[in-house]
């Protein structure tokens, strides 16, 4: 493929998502990959793969989202970093003009947004909790030998879903256990974790926001047509699971990177895929000179500093790169 | 007698003018830092709010120091924040330290024992120093206030990031060198025109120069409101992100109140605030419950784009408070959302939700021009 498009990664706890999108917004090439505790090699790998699948395709803009999104904002040189939460809604209505609730559970948070008239007018996330998300039930998976992608199967053949306490990912692992030995069958106890799940949801992130149709599933949990079913079930409603339902963040910060093009005047600060085989390195160094010791991280490209953050006061902030003044 | 009191925002320069005019020794804490709240945590119950925590961590540092005598406002509940007092002082015996503490009540009606209190600290011999500390005090106290309010409606306009905070940090130093109230105006007033010289439009202060700047108010407990160490420096990230802020609570109006009305029982503007809140809120809840909920209510009918409530961990003023926000909210149509911070070492999530909460408003804001 030949041509030009815009670059959307959204970098996760748990997996790193780059998205190619035409000016048109229609979406060319998507690749999830496993962030594995390596957010810069997820990226290098990930750009990898789309210069070996795209070839020598034009980047008119980047933009980047996810909780690593100010990292590989500096790597790729991008026009536009997006919190996630901005990057998802943008996703949403994109995809589903109109909606008017988002359900996005992640590898590690948990959020509700709510747009009207393709506005977000509110929203909530859930980042102290691990109860319902991701690296909780891919942990339960693990534990009770079932591959991650056969969950939601397996609870859709529930026949008696067995009640769990959803409230603590501790407290309902004890609740698991226990229905486990006292003899319940294991795919009762996966659709009442899932149940679970859904009212810890919806008592701790949506907390009475109100869920209006149409309503959209995201992220990487939406995979579990055992979750979806129990939203349904919950709120009495059809749950939308989009197409693309696992890369929405990366498909937003892309959208996000196509419409801040005017702004910048067609220019984009990507650095080219060819940047990607210099030696990025990440380097933590503690400040003394107060004894606030703030943890400063500095990024270098090569033997070149290119950024650096972590500091309370202005001391770190010169790094002569220009670039790395948007955040 | 060396003397020391916790942290709170930019005010110790008043506090501190306050005794040192009056011929005390002044120990001040170090500006709160992780090392603050390390000490705070390791020494304090599990689940006593941030204010408590970071206050123990100032008294060890300032002890440390040197300080041999720490003054504590108390309080009448139901905020815990009038226990604390004695909690700290039951902490610090523990940990074996030696001081003294002197707890200020609020007056209550009866100024006599404020003043009482305040010569038991000074001495008789000096009370008659008292105006002139007081007038010192005032002046720095109202200084910092107008120039954090300038500070707030122009780091949305300023040419470099971080210009303002230089200029407002570089303003505080030379408003606390300052030994008369004329140097402090004078000070204050030079602090005034390098702000405006360092923003991109010389408009009139206090005015949205920019249409579609959004407006957002602050409210909740009164430390995490000003506690920039606290709050994740919710203030300057905000502005930073080009939003004119508005802060509710400042101690010049909050002396005003509690200090001085309360000792003669004036009438008083947080009674304002209160009716604001009635159709809401009609009890007194401890804390600042009643003037966020207040607060809120005022600032939609301003025409503000957003309130952020700030709330430590625990607080049960606050808790009530945000569940009735929610309602506000709707009601009113204006966003709203609560941060609520205990001892963090990682702003990452508080940073995720406050760049959302903006470009929420910023998109509304957009669509409706």
């Amino acid at each position: 493929m030949a041509g030009s498009g815009y670059l959307g990664v959204d970098v996760g706890s748990v997996s790193t998502n780059l998205v190619l999108i035409d000016d048109k917004g229609v979406l060319q090439e998507k690749i999830y990959l496993r962030t594995q505790g390596d957010p810069i090699g997820a990226v290098k790998e990930g750009m990898k793969r789309l210069r070996a699948t795209s070839g020598n395709i034009e980047i008119l803009g980047v933009g980047t989202s996810g909780s690593g999104r100010r990292l590989a904002g500096v790597i790729l040189g991008a026009d536009c970093i997006k919190n996630e939460i901005t990057a998802h809604a943008v996703a949403a209505n994109y995809w589903m003009p109109g909606v008017r609730t988002v359900i996005e559970i992640g590898g590690q948070d948990s959020k509700i947004i709510i747009l009207r008239q393709g506005t977000v007018i509110d929203f909530a996330m859930n980042t102290v909790c691990a109860a319902g998300t991701g690296s909780f039930l891919e942990q339960q998976a693990a534990r009770l030998g079932i591959p991650i992608d056969r969950f939601g199967e397996l609870a859709l053949m529930a026949q008696n879903p067995v009640r769990i306490a959803g409230r603590c990912a501790v407290f309902a692992e004890s609740d698991m256990i226990h229905k486990q030995q006292m003899g319940h069958k294991i795919e009762d106890i996966i659709s009442g974790l899932c149940e679970a799940l859904v009212r810890n949801y919806l008592n701790n992130v949506a907390k009475g926001k109100p869920i209006e149709p149409p309503v959209v599933f995201q992220g990487g949990v939406a995979a579990n047509a055992g979750m979806k079913t129990a939203f349904e079930k919950e709120l009495d409603t059809q749950i939308i699971v989009p197409e693309h339902y696992d890369v929405m963040g990366a498909l937003g910060a892309a959208l996000l990177a196509c419409e801040a093009k005017e702004r910048r005047n067609g220019q984009s600060s990507f650095r080219g895929f060819d940047a990607l085989d210099r030696h990025y390195a990440t380097r933590t160094l503690e400040c003394t000179g107060c004894p606030n010791h703030c943890e400063i991280v500095n990024i270098s490209m090569d033997d070149k500093t290119i950024a650096r953050w972590g500091a309370r006061c202005t001391r770190w902030d010169n790094t002569g790169d220009e670039r790395n003044c948007l955040s | 007698m060396k003397l020391t009191f916790a942290h709170l925002g930019d005010y110790h320069i008043a506090v501190k003018a306050l005794f040192e005019t009056l011929g005390v020794d002044v120990v001040l804490p170090p500006p709160p830092t992780k090392r603050t709240m390390s000490l705070g945590s390791l020494n304090s119950p599990e689940f006593a709010c941030l204010p408590l925590k970071i206050g123990i961590g100032n008294y060890l540092e300032a002890l440390e120091m040197g300080a041999d005598t720490i003054v504590m406002v108390g309080g009448i509940g139901p905020c815990r924040l009038g226990l604390y007092c004695e909690v700290q002082r039951q902490i610090l015996e523990g940990l074996g330290c030696d001081f003294k503490m002197i707890v200020l009540e609020p007056p209550q009606g009866r100024p006599d024992r404020l003043l009482r209190q305040v010569r038991d600290i000074i001495g008789a011999q000096r009370i008659s120093r008292l105006f002139d500390a007081l007038r010192l005090t005032w002046s720095k106290l109202t200084a910092i206030d107008r120039l954090n309010k300038i500070t707030l409606c122009l780091r949305p306009f300023e040419k470099r990031k971080g210009d303002i905070t230089r200029v407002y940090e570089a303003s505080l130093r030379r408003i606390d060198e300052a030994a008369s109230p004329k140097e402090v105006q004078a000070a204050a007033g030079n602090a005034r025109d390098a702000m405006k010289s360092v923003c991109k439009t010389e408009g009139r202060i206090g005015k949205a120069e920019d249409p579609l700047a959004p407006r957002i108010g602050i409210v909740g407990e009164v430390f995490m409101v000003l506690e920039p160490f606290a709050n994740c420096e919710i203030e300057k990230r905000l502005g930073e992100m080009g939003v004119i802020v508005d802060r509710s609570i400042y101690l010049s109006d909050w002396a005003v109140e509690h200090v001085i009305k309360d000792a003669f029982r004036i009438f008083r503007k947080s009674k304002l605030l209160n009716e604001m809140a009635k159709p809401y809120l009609c009890h007194f809840v401890g804390g600042h419950g009643v003037e966020t909920i207040g607060s809120t209510v005022a600032y939609a009918n301003e025409g503000l784009d957003g309130v952020i409530q700030v709330a430590p961990f625990t607080c049960m003023p606050e808790i009530i408070a945000q569940d009735i926000l929610a309602k506000i909210s709707r009601d009113l149509g204006i966003p709203a959302m609560t941060l609520v911070l205990d001892e963090h070492s990682s702003d990452t999530g508080v940073l995720t939700r406050l760049e959302a909460f903006v470009d929420m408003i910023a998109m509304s804001k957009c669509r409706r021009r």
